[in-house]
């Protein structure tokens, strides 16, 4: 029987000091109980000598200093795991929000898990396709990746996400992913979209989710993404499971975070989110992997909407360092009505290229997609230089780039919500584009390929036509 | 030695743990918390209070655990075996720890980083009677095919042989007995040292030997030095790792200390499972058989990461001492300062910029001074070089960054990247309008004897077309290119073919990934040869548009696809560039 203390010293914030305690670990779980007879859980930040600083995970609202009770539980915060987690839906705190009844534990997991060892891993290099010809194609996500999608305010995120849950499948096996959905502060609406869209494609059956929505406690935000990534680890390296982890919205996770540091008083970093935030940013985000000798994988795709679209703001600029890339979505192509809105030249896979090619992909795919990149980069200067001198200055061959910047645009990276392009049908849209130009032009490609590729693209493209 | 007294925990808080009752105890001294037996070590005194950052996770520890120092500073192992391993930041080795205890890292695993049991062949270079001092070899280990470890006395010892072994031997077991001033010292293979502590050596010498990496931006317009420093900063996404991981590739160094310091699982991986595979251009061994990895990567305690960079670099001193060329990369030295701020903030020091603790600058610097070209200790004259190349990951791409500017106070190299170059895929990303090395005129002297009389020149004439495009561009932009004089849109096209025939590489090619010093050499010339004939096409009224179009500019691009072995070939590119333009000349 653990002691009760009453004995709070002050409430600051979502955080208690509790005196005169005896014993408490480190990151212990805390229960509280409130004098209304609601109890609440903790965790201990901080312990020194007699007096330990809690964080209270549903916030301080109601505790009072002289009834409250305080209880250290000997452990940290634990999941209780099964697989008849699949198909439910949770609260932040992993508690079951759909009314359905508690699990029944196979076992017990703390949520923070332990560092996975570097020399354990094994390197992702098998092709996920997602059916989206801007990803597929160009920034191409492979098992074990972690690929954010960085995005602003009022753009289609949440939708690009749900195509992905949806669409995703390890090509030739037609393997489906089980989906671990964290979420959280996001609005009501967006969780709708998303346990609907779940549920309409019958997705639900293999998917968890965990559901902290934006008015609820801030501090709970904090457990969120380390409960589903613990879930997470059970379904793919306990059961062999390849699990995809969606994230919404990260940004609103690193303000939590922000929330305790300012009341713990501690020294800012940039834009007042603590020194920390990479560090902590990493131990949820590197739980992402494939293991050598396991079957499972664990796909991250966490979704943070960049304030102002800035790019260097702290949240994106810390989530790059850690990812293997970025998918970047752009407010102009969003007015252009162009859906997924995905920003192409500052997006980026970093392990594409040990996942596509002969036996994964095709042969033709790392050529082609460079191609289609410097293509696509040149056309967009030409653009500009256009915008500046008129279309009349450039020169015959940048009218071509120009051109087909434009058509890249339109009929390469924008697709249908619901239509899923098999990465072949990318692959060919790609040479169908490239007819535009001569093909001395086509300078990233080896000749080999272009035996065998270009011809096929230029008849495409006069059917087309 | 008498045993010091145990101290009781008091306060923890994330990493950093205080203790009472540790009178005795010295800074920076490595003590062990809790019964789960943490690593930690010292780094604040205040009368017997000890705050102690603690290499592990600290969670589950409480005020009243004990804690038990061990009255040693924080070490390093260095003998035989140190090669192909892979340590975490305070040198324990991962793979045995998977052995140990599985997939994820638990706490408290405590595992030699050298092993105990196995045996290695040690040679003997020395005899009995022989007198020996600090940094002599005394015999060789052959650790891998490509490297022969040296046995070395350790530095500070003198003395004369009174046996020396030959055989089979643990790195522990004794193989020499010396007879110093002291008394009678057995000498095993392996050596202990701390790692804060810089390794002797004799003197530092001028860095005159430019360390090949086979990157062309790089050893043609911006070299390092053997012995030298120099740094990476940019933007996520612009390539800081491919060019660590190139250089860690390529460079000629015998030994390569590649430090993973807070940054992916997922690159050390790819470390691990790529280097076994690559052959060494040189030796056409594997690459694995000359590198020493330490990762301790984002989601490892971060007190172990801030001691990473001086493990590795500390195993590359003993490397060095041996007379070997050794190269250290650092991805990424950011990292490691946050490492620090976040230390500094738990002990509620006061900050400086950015919240970086105030000794930021010194504690860079010190560490890039560990580098150098170096006579080493002993009696006979050998030299050693350390080469440290840091990447630098600067919020938002930003170069004001106080990790960038202290860098940038003590490195000679500059690699700037852009994220700009990395949109427009021009790889490595490294921009050649702001990046700089101030080696450049100590190589001259090396590169003229060893590449070509010429070869810094034409780098110089290089420099000046792309500083001119760079003019050039600003006017085209403004007014269009159909106000340029035919000897500037000359002058665009040239910069053009350097940008992308020579600069432009592509890590993940097979021929490209590597360029000897000599084809550099060539490929240059070939693309300067082009402007000659260009210009001299010009003077006799050659139009511009037929130098932009002529055929051969298809077989400069792939110039740089030419095997090694094949260098003949630029010849007849050539003089197929004399052809064609005297083609033009004739019709003009």
């Amino acid at each position: 029987m653990q002691k009760e203390y009453r004995t709070i010293a002050s409430i600051v914030g979502p955080l208690l000091f509790v005196e005169g305690v005896e014993g408490v670990k480190y990151g212990e779980l805390v229960g509280v109980e409130l004098p209304s007879g609601e109890k609440r859980r903790g965790q201990v930040l901080e312990v020194e000598r007699d007096k330990a600083l809690v964080q209270v995970f549903e916030g301080t609202t109601g505790i009072d200093i002289p009834e409250t009770k305080i209880r250290f539980l000997a452990k940290g915060l634990e999941l209780p795991l099964s697989m008849d987690l699949l198909g439910r839906v949770f609260s932040g705190l992993g508690e079951p929000k759909d009314g359905g009844p508690r699990i029944l534990p196979e076992r017990w997991a703390d949520i923070n898990g332990a560092p996975i060892n570097p020399y354990a891993r094994n390197y992702p290099n098998e092709f996920i396709q997602t059916g989206i010809s801007a990803i597929d194609g160009l920034n191409t996500l492979v098992r074990g990746q972690k690929l954010p999608i960085f995005s602003g305010s009022g753009l289609p995120h949440n939708r690009l996400a749900a195509q992905i849950g949806r669409q995703a499948e390890v090509l030739g096996t037609g393997e489906t992913f089980a989906v671990v959905f964290a979420a959280m502060g996001i609005t009501f609406e967006e969780a709708q979209f998303f346990i609907e869209d779940f549920r309409r494609t019958g997705a639900i059956e293999r998917a968890v989710l965990f559901i902290n929505l934006a008015h609820e406690p801030t501090i709970e935000r904090i457990a969120t993404p380390r409960v589903a990534f613990t879930a997470a680890e059970y379904l793919a390296f306990a059961k062999g499971m390849h699990v995809l982890v969606i994230a919404t919205d990260m940004t609103n996770y690193c303000e939590a975070l922000r929330e305790v540091a300012a009341a713990r008083r501690e020294i800012p970093g940039r834009r007042g989110y603590p020194g920390y935030l990479y560090t902590d940013l990493a131990s949820i985000y590197e739980r992402a992997g494939r293991l050598k000798g396991k079957k499972g994988s664990i796909t991250f795709i966490p979704i943070l909407t960049m304030p102002e679209d800035d790019k260097t703001h702290p949240i994106p600029d810390l989530t790059g360092y850690i990812t293997e890339g970025q998918i970047i979505l752009s407010r102009v192509l969003h007015r252009k009505k162009i859906y997924p809105p995905v920003d192409v030249l500052p997006s980026l896979s970093r392990l594409k290229d040990k996942g596509i090619g002969e036996g994964k992909t095709r042969d033709d795919h790392a050529d082609l997609f460079n191609q289609l990149f410097a293509a696509y980069a040149r056309g967009k200067e030409a653009q500009e230089l256009a915008v500046i001198l008129g279309e009349g200055a450039l020169s015959e061959m940048d009218r071509i780039y120009f051109r087909f910047a434009e058509v890249f645009e339109r009929r390469y990276v924008s697709q249908e919500e619901f239509e899923n392009r098999s990465i072949e049908k990318t692959l060919d849209l790609g040479w169908e584009l490239l007819a535009l130009f001569p093909r001395s032009e086509l300078k990233r490609v080896r000749e080999v390929i272009l035996d065998k590729y270009f011809e096929n693209g230029v008849r495409k493209s006069k059917e087309t036509a | 030695m008498e045993k010091l007294k145990e101290g009781r925990i008091v306060k923890v808080s994330g990493p950093l743990v205080v203790a009472e009752g540790m009178a005795g105890a010295k800074m920076y001294d490595v003590v062990r918390v809790s019964e789960m037996n943490l690593i930690g070590e010292i780094i604040r005194l205040e009368r017997d209070m000890a705050s102690i950052q603690v290499y592990e996770e600290t969670g589950g520890i409480g005020p009243g655990e004990p804690v038990y120092p061990t009255g040693a500073p924080l070490s390093v192992e260095l003998g035989p075996g140190l090669i192909e391993s892979i340590y975490d930041g305070i040198q324990r080795p991962l793979n045995l720890i998977r052995d140990a205890v599985g997939d994820n890292i638990s706490r408290g695993v405590s595992l030699p980083a050298l092993s105990r049991e196995k045996r290695w062949k040690f040679t003997p270079l020395r005899k009995v009677g022989e007198l020996v001092k600090g940094g002599d070899h005394l015999g060789e280990v052959e650790e891998t095919s490509i490297l022969l470890h040296k046995i070395l006395l350790p530095p500070g010892m003198e003395g004369r042989i009174i046996e020396i072994k030959e055989g089979e031997f643990t790195v522990t077991d004794p193989i020499v007995r010396v007879e110093t001033k002291e008394g009678i010292v057995e000498v095993p293979m392996m050596q202990i040292w701390p790692v804060r502590k810089l390794r002797p050596y004799r003197e530092k010498l001028s860095p005159l030997i430019p360390l090949s990496t086979g990157q062309r931006v790089i050893d043609t317009f911006f070299p390092i030095s053997k012995g030298g420093t120099a740094c990476v900063p940019g933007p996520f996404g612009s390539g800081k790792t491919v060019v660590q991981h190139q250089l860690a590739k390529w460079s000629d160094a015998d030994v390569i200390v590649y430090i993973g310091c807070g940054e992916r699982g997922n690159e050390m991986t790819d470390v691990l499972m790529e280097f076994p595979q690559l052959k060494d251009p040189r030796s056409d061994e594997p690459l694995s058989k000359r590198t020493v990895l330490i990762a301790n990567t984002s989601n490892m305690p971060v007190a172990a990461r801030e001691a990473s960079v001086y493990t590795g670099i500390t195993i590359a001193e003993y490397f060095r001492d041996m007379g070997y060329s050794v190269a250290v990369m650092a991805d990424s030295t950011s990292r490691w300062a946050e490492a620090m701020r976040e230390i500094s903030g738990r002990l509620e020091e006061m900050p400086g910029e950015e919240g970086y603790p105030a000794y930021l600058g010194a504690r860079i610097a010190a560490f890039y001074e560990r580098a150098g070209r170096v006579t080493c200790l002993g009696s006979d004259t050998k030299e050693g070089a350390l080469s440290v190349i840091g990447a630098v990951s600067p919020p938002g791409g930003d170069l004001s960054d106080p990790v960038v500017q202290a860098t940038l106070r003590v490195v000679k190299v500059f690699w700037s990247l852009e994220d700009r170059l990395a949109y427009r895929r021009h790889f490595p990303a490294i921009s050649w309008l702001n990046s700089y090395s101030l080696y450049v005129e100590n190589l001259e002297e090396y590169l003229k004897k060893e590449v070509a009389e010429d070869f810094p020149d034409l780098r110089g004439e290089a420099m000046r077309l792309l500083e001119g495009e760079a003019e050039l561009e600003e006017i085209v932009r403004l007014v269009g290119i159909d106000s340029l004089s035919t000897s500037d849109r000359l002058i665009l096209e040239v910069a053009r073919s350097i940008r992308e025939d020579f600069l432009h590489q592509n890590a993940f090619h097979d021929e490209d990934t590597y360029t000897s010093l000599k084809k550099q050499y060539r490929i240059l010339k070939l693309i300067l040869h082009f402007y000659e004939r260009g210009k001299d096409g010009l003077k006799r009224g050659v139009p511009i548009q037929k130098i932009e179009e002529i055929s051969v500019k298809g077989q400069i691009a792939r110039a740089k696809y030419i095997p090694e072995d094949e260098l003949e070939k630029f010849a007849e590119i050539e003089g197929e560039i004399d052809k064609e333009m005297g083609n033009l000349m004739a019709k003009g």
